[in-house]
């Protein structure tokens, strides 16, 4: 009678009905969980592994150094040189208004900037180079780097200002505190305590904004996609030859020797872009962690 | 801040002439640094209103010419000076929809992976290595749409697909190139997974562990701790995330123009070329001859503009709870 009530003491301790249907669920939601690292990291070994093996044949120093047709040199000096223009145009200003939103503005006027420095940020880019076109490439009637140069400043800016922001708002109380103690005037606790602690992690912020904009392709397509690709120039008033607009046209017209040339100018692009935002990430967590323990 | 300066401990009238002067220096540097700050301040937020009034500026002679009915009408033939962005509304909203669909889980798993199964040192190389799919630029990706991954799909893939699913009509005829609907898609769900995993990452380590823990002592299984405590708790801040993605997919126009294959009809077949609003503007525009057609182009920007930037409202107000850009607070 009582046998139905008291377990088997032969049976096996493994789970049996209801519970050993959960520990199922949740062993598949595991695996499927892994299983979607697995993919996406596949899908980053599948693309590099492209750009390393179709693009490391190609390259060689002659390939960077030398114009066209010997070698690249002018579109990578190109990019360069449209990429410093435009941190020179976004870091000033990012900053800047980092500062306004950690010293200046009150939680409201915070919130708002950092509304709009999102919604710069979700801007799609060939919006940006739409604007540029319209506002800089058309009343000049000619293609410019500047007005490339303008565009990228405007992908850079809302990155550069929320990352130095985050690190300004780090920079530890008690040095503000003891800057004033001493009668220290405002200004002179920002330029000489506030950025100077959070200098490291703003430089990082902002190149780790050239990194995301030296890629991007469509704003330059409509404010400088040709450009003289024998003659090396930095001029920022006329069309500068890149890689990404020439990558772009080059998919376009589908010819055997330009693929050749385009996976080893992205070989030489994916590989500055990847080795500079993985040292700058580094450097800004042990920036962040530093003035946050401190 | 040398307070006793030999000169100040001299002459008591001269120190305290340079206090003053050094009181109105300071003045002079609070105010400037502070106008300056605001005009930078101002800047930004000018930035955005002229980037729009510039966008419709440049799309007026097409609003004029065709109205809201250029939003509806499906007809693109530059030629005859007809423009509509129906084909090219509706290849944005399957493009994106299908990367949103298929990478959303993706990432949410990825997310959970990260937060929950991964010992942290993994953590620590599969989180960057998931990041790093966002920093390979579009045009690479889409060059490598175009080249490795068209071609492996109409192989491979899309005629498994329509043997095997051929009588869902998105499954339809292959093409011979590979340039489709189908591969712009995929293109877009690499580059949405690394913005979707990244933010869902974030959110599912700021669930309280006593919660988890709590759980976990009642029985429940690592599952039912997803299921009834991290995904319910954090609700908001990931379909916040899927949002952003989603934005990101609507506006890329380089990589999806290198695969898409410049599509001109509505089809429900994912293997037919198509186009989106972005992809058109980078494909035509520096072709563009007639006034009209860019300004139609410029018309695709702006419903590019209202889309993304309701987009990126929305997700601010769906994740206002929770701060996506890590450890500070809103």
């Amino acid at each position: 009678m009582s046998g139905a009530l008291i377990p088997d003491p032969t049976a096996p301790l493994t789970p049996s009905g209801n519970l050993r249907r959960r520990q199922l669920v949740s062993r598949s939601a595991e695996i499927a969980a892994t299983g979607a690292a697995v993919l996406a990291l596949a899908a980053l070994a599948w693309v590099l592994w492209t750009v390393v093996s179709r693009g490391a044949p190609v390259v060689s120093l002659d390939f960077i150094f030398k114009g066209y047709p010997e070698g690249v040199g002018p579109m990578l000096l190109g990019t360069l040189a449209i990429a410093v223009y435009a941190t020179l145009i976004a870091m000033p200003v990012g900053v800047l208004v980092a500062l306004y939103i950690s010293e200046y503005s009150g939680a409201r006027g915070a919130r708002a900037l950092k509304l709009i420095l999102d919604l710069l940020n979700g801007l799609p880019s060939i919006i940006l180079g739409l604007f540029a076109f319209i506002f800089i490439v058309a009343p000049q009637q000619k293609q410019t780097a500047f007005a490339g140069a303008v565009a990228l400043a405007i992908i850079e800016l809302p990155l550069i200002a929320r990352g130095s922001q985050e690190v300004l708002q780090l920079v530890p109380k008690h040095l503000r505190e003891a800057s004033d103690a001493l009668g220290v005037a405002r200004w002179r606790t920002v330029l000489s305590v506030i950025l100077p602690s959070a200098l490291g992690g703003i430089v990082t912020s902002t190149v780790l904004a050239v990194a995301r904009a030296a890629g991007e392709t469509a704003p330059l397509i409509l404010t400088t996609s040709s450009g003289d690709v024998k003659s090396f120039s930095i001029n920022p008033f006329e069309a500068l030859p890149n890689v990404p607009t020439w990558i772009f046209k080059v998919s376009e017209e589908g010819s055997e020797t330009g693929y050749a040339e385009a996976w080893g100018m992205s070989l030489v692009l994916v590989f500055i872009i990847l080795v500079t935002s993985l040292g700058a990430r580094a450097l800004l967590a042990r920036s962040k962690r530093k003035l946050s323990s401190s | 801040m040398s307070v006793s300066s030999p000169a100040a401990a001299r002459a008591p009238g001269h120190g305290a002439r340079v206090s003053l002067l050094r009181k109105r220096a300071d003045r002079l540097g609070d105010r400037g640094i502070f106008a300056i700050c605001l005009l930078a301040a101002l800047l930004a937020t000018g930035t955005i209103v002229l980037v729009g009034y510039q966008i419709v500026h440049g799309a007026m002679p097409a609003i004029d010419k065709f109205g809201l009915g250029f939003v509806t009408d499906t007809t693109w033939q530059p030629n005859f000076g007809r423009f509509g962005a129906g084909v090219l509304l509706f290849g944005t909203a399957v493009t994106s929809g299908f990367a949103l669909l298929l990478g959303g889980p993706i990432a949410i798993a990825i997310g959970l992976f990260l937060t929950l199964l991964a010992p942290k040192s993994l953590a620590a190389v599969v989180g960057p290595l998931v990041e790093l799919l966002a920093a390979i630029p579009s045009v690479i990706l889409g060059f490598w749409g175009l080249v490795v991954l068209a071609p492996f799909l109409q192989e491979h893939v899309e005629p498994f697909l329509h043997d095997s699913f051929g009588f869902i009509p998105i499954f339809g005829e292959p093409q011979t190139t590979g340039l489709s609907v189908f591969t712009a898609s995929l293109i877009l769900t690499i580059m949405v997974i690394p913005i979707i995993a990244s933010i869902s990452r974030d959110l599912f380590r700021s669930v309280p562990p006593e919660l988890q823990d709590g759980a976990a002592a009642l029985g429940a299984t690592r599952w039912e701790v997803v299921r009834g405590i991290v995904l319910p708790t954090t609700t908001n801040g990931v379909v916040a995330a899927c949002i952003l993605g989603l934005g990101r997919a609507l506006g890329e126009a380089i990589a999806v123009s290198q695969v898409i294959g410049a599509g001109s009809e509505i089809t429900s077949n994912l293997f037919a070329p198509g186009s989106t609003l972005a992809a058109q503007i980078a494909l035509q525009f520096p072709g563009a001859l007639t006034e009209l057609h860019k300004a139609s182009l410029f018309y695709c920007g702006v419903i590019l503009l209202v889309i993304g930037l309701l987009a990126n409202l929305a997700a601010g107000w769906i994740g206002r709870r929770f701060s996506y850009g890590g450890a500070v607070n809103w």
